[in-house]
């Protein structure tokens, strides 16, 4: 029900190479950080996954089926994607845009139900973002903004969650406050987790799996402190790195 | 929740204005006649009514006035602002951007284009009751429509900007053309720009016989997206990881609108602002939710068309001013003080 995977996928703009014979395995219910320097194909790979991008046949499998062969209306029932730091410059209160959540699960002129209302309540609740759902969407912060964002895709009772670079812009509180809430969620619920990721730290304690991209390829993927070494990092981001015990809580840090 | 029974509450008082509206346009006019004679000729129409009005006693030519030449106008303004209206929430949604209107893929001047053409080589047919400029509008508001899909469909990156920008080189082309057109027919320079500003006062019965079909099913499409357009407003790739596909509601919706415009602009001409400003001071009012956005939009352009070409037929009577000009005369007033009000209509 949740189990995604791409084989031999490669994907060009205009020619130029951007992922090139990638096969990967993203297991179920677990949480997989996918890094890389700029320009290495993460987002690409994360629009492809999402049916945001147009696939080939035979190179993205959800489940047994091939992700062309499923209709956006159907793959939205089991999975939610997170964009990029998105603008709302509409007048839509926080609860509008959290119950827009439940559009794949509604017939066109069907209502939201009592158990849908539910579902939205406790998805707000566990994002802590019930206690602003009367206000405008483009008057929160961006820490805010993103929550309601990241409840949005809850309400949709995705199997699969694909969030990119869900906490680039905010400060370190609301930045922890994510990655917790993610890791959480990846627990309670059971989700396929995959997040895209520039700090290679949280890599190293949120993720279960860690994809490392490069050029397009998948340069190394395995757990977070097999592929998150200081040779691999100076290969693909090309900067020398330390990785040594946390004093506190005693798990590998990467110091630039 | 409050909100939303406020709206409920406002689409109600829109669609009993606009059957006040109706009712009122068809009473007054440049020929006098009793209000009390008009009411007895429109209950007449109205079926299992009727047979309680008795309207022998009243002259034919009250009779003709109004059911030739008012009741047609007043229909033709209701279904023409609420195409165009109704258009333009969906070019806003759709498109994404707070300057989009019906006309905005070129359908106005494609609809001049061939509206001119007409004029100028002296043709004189009609077909299914239209003119021949009426067709010669049509033909050139979908010909036109189409050829900017194509060339939008070739440039494949950020293809809704591509398509802005293949409207408004199209435009200014068939522009240059339509001008061009003008100063080598200077005899008939009256008649092009009379209909480049529009007029509802050669709509006939048979004109509304033969739009409201294409209207009332395009307004419907409209409705039908009311969710999808919602969902359409957290941007094209949160809808798209909702279940919406975009690329197709794009076309549906874009086609349909377009269809709706082409079918306004060949019996009126180009109305211009109805299409741009009903929906933004709706949006002010109701909200970006499509479920109260669309039927305000659509009641709202009605009447506005409405009282707008009842101000158009009497203020200078007998004589007559372009619908266009009076449209923009009550619109950009009302809409700066919506601006100036409101500082979220720039939000979209």
């Amino acid at each position: 029900m949740d189990h995604l995977k791409t084989k031999n996928l490669s994907f060009a703009y205009d020619k130029k190479l951007i992922l090139d014979d990638v096969s990967v395995d993203f297991e179920s219910k677990k949480f997989t950080g996918i890094i890389g320097p700029n320009g290495s194909g993460k987002t690409t790979l994360a629009k492809l996954i999402s049916k945001l991008l147009n696939v080939n046949k035979k190179t993205v499998y959800v489940n047994k089926d091939d992700l062309t062969d499923i209709k956006v209306a159907d793959l939205a029932k089991k999975m939610a994607m997170v964009p990029q730091a998105s603008q709302i410059n509409y007048d839509l209160t926080v609860y509008e845009v959290v119950l827009m959540g439940r559009t794949p699960h509604l017939k066109r002129f069907q209502r939201e139900s009592e158990e849908d209302l539910e579902i939205v309540e406790s998805v707000m609740k566990e994002t802590d973002t019930w206690q602003f759902k009367d206000r405008l969407i483009h008057q929160l912060s961006g820490g805010e903004r993103q929550r309601v964002i990241i409840a949005r895709a809850l309400a949709q009772e995705p199997k699969i969650l694909v969030l990119d670079e869900p906490v680039t812009y905010l400060d370190v509180h609301h930045q922890l406050q994510i990655m917790t809430l993610i890791k959480r969620l990846s627990k309670q619920r059971n989700m396929t987790i995959i997040m895209i990721l520039h700090d290679l730290n949280y890599a190293l304690s949120y993720c279960d799996q860690v994809l490392m991209l490069s050029d397009g390829k998948v340069y190394k993927s395995g757990n977070p402190m097999d592929v998150i070494t200081s040779d691999y990092v100076r290969d693909v981001y090309n900067i020398d790195v330390t990785i040594i015990e946390h004093p506190v809580r005693k798990e590998p840090i990467v110091i630039y | 929740m409050i909100k939303n029974s406020k709206n409920q509450l406002f689409s109600l008082a829109l669609l009993i204005a606009l059957g006040i509206s109706i009712v009122f346009a068809c009473t007054v006019g440049p020929e006098k006649i009793p209000f009390m004679v008009s009411m007895r000729l429109l209950l007449n129409k109205i079926p299992l009514i009727n047979q309680l009005i008795d309207i022998s006693d009243i002259d034919q030519t009250y009779a003709t006035i109004l059911y030739v030449v008012r009741i047609p106008r007043v229909l033709g303004a209701t279904l023409i602002g609420m195409a165009l209206a109704g258009s333009g929430v969906i070019f806003q949604g759709v498109l994404r951007n707070p300057l989009a209107e019906p006309y905005v893929l070129g359908i106005s001047s494609g609809a001049a284009f061939g509206a001119t053409l007409m004029i100028v080589s002296g043709l004189s047919f009609t077909i299914f009751g239209m003119s021949a400029t009426a067709i010669g509008a049509f033909i050139g508001a979908l010909l036109t429509m189409y050829i900017v899909y194509n060339i939008a469909r070739v440039g494949k990156n950020n293809s809704i900007t591509v398509l802005l920008l293949s409207g408004i080189a199209i435009s200014s082309l068939l522009s240059a053309m339509v001008s061009l057109m003008i100063s080598m027919n200077r005899d008939q320079v009256e008649r092009i720009v009379f209909w480049t500003m529009g007029s509802l006062s050669s709509v006939k019965m048979s004109h509304i016989e033969l739009v409201y079909i294409p209207i009332l099913l395009s307004v419907l499409v409209f409705l039908f997206f009311s969710r999808d357009l919602n969902v359409m407003l957290l941007g094209e790739e949160s809808a798209t990881s909702m279940g919406i596909d975009v690329a197709v509601l794009r076309k549906i919706l874009l086609i349909t609108a377009s269809v709706a415009t082409a079918f306004s602009v060949s019996i009126s001409g180009i109305i211009g602002f109805v299409g741009l400003i009903v929906p933004h001071a709706m949006r002010l009012i109701v909200g970006p939710n499509h479920r109260y956005l669309t039927p305000s939009s659509l009641l709202a352009g009605s009447i506005f068309l409405i009282i707008s070409d009842t101000i158009a037929r009497t203020i200078i009577a007998p004589g007559q001013l372009p619908l266009g000009v009076i449209t923009a005369i009550i619109g950009a007033p009302y809409f700066i003080y919506l601006l100036y009000r409101n500082s979220s209509i720039s939000r979209g």
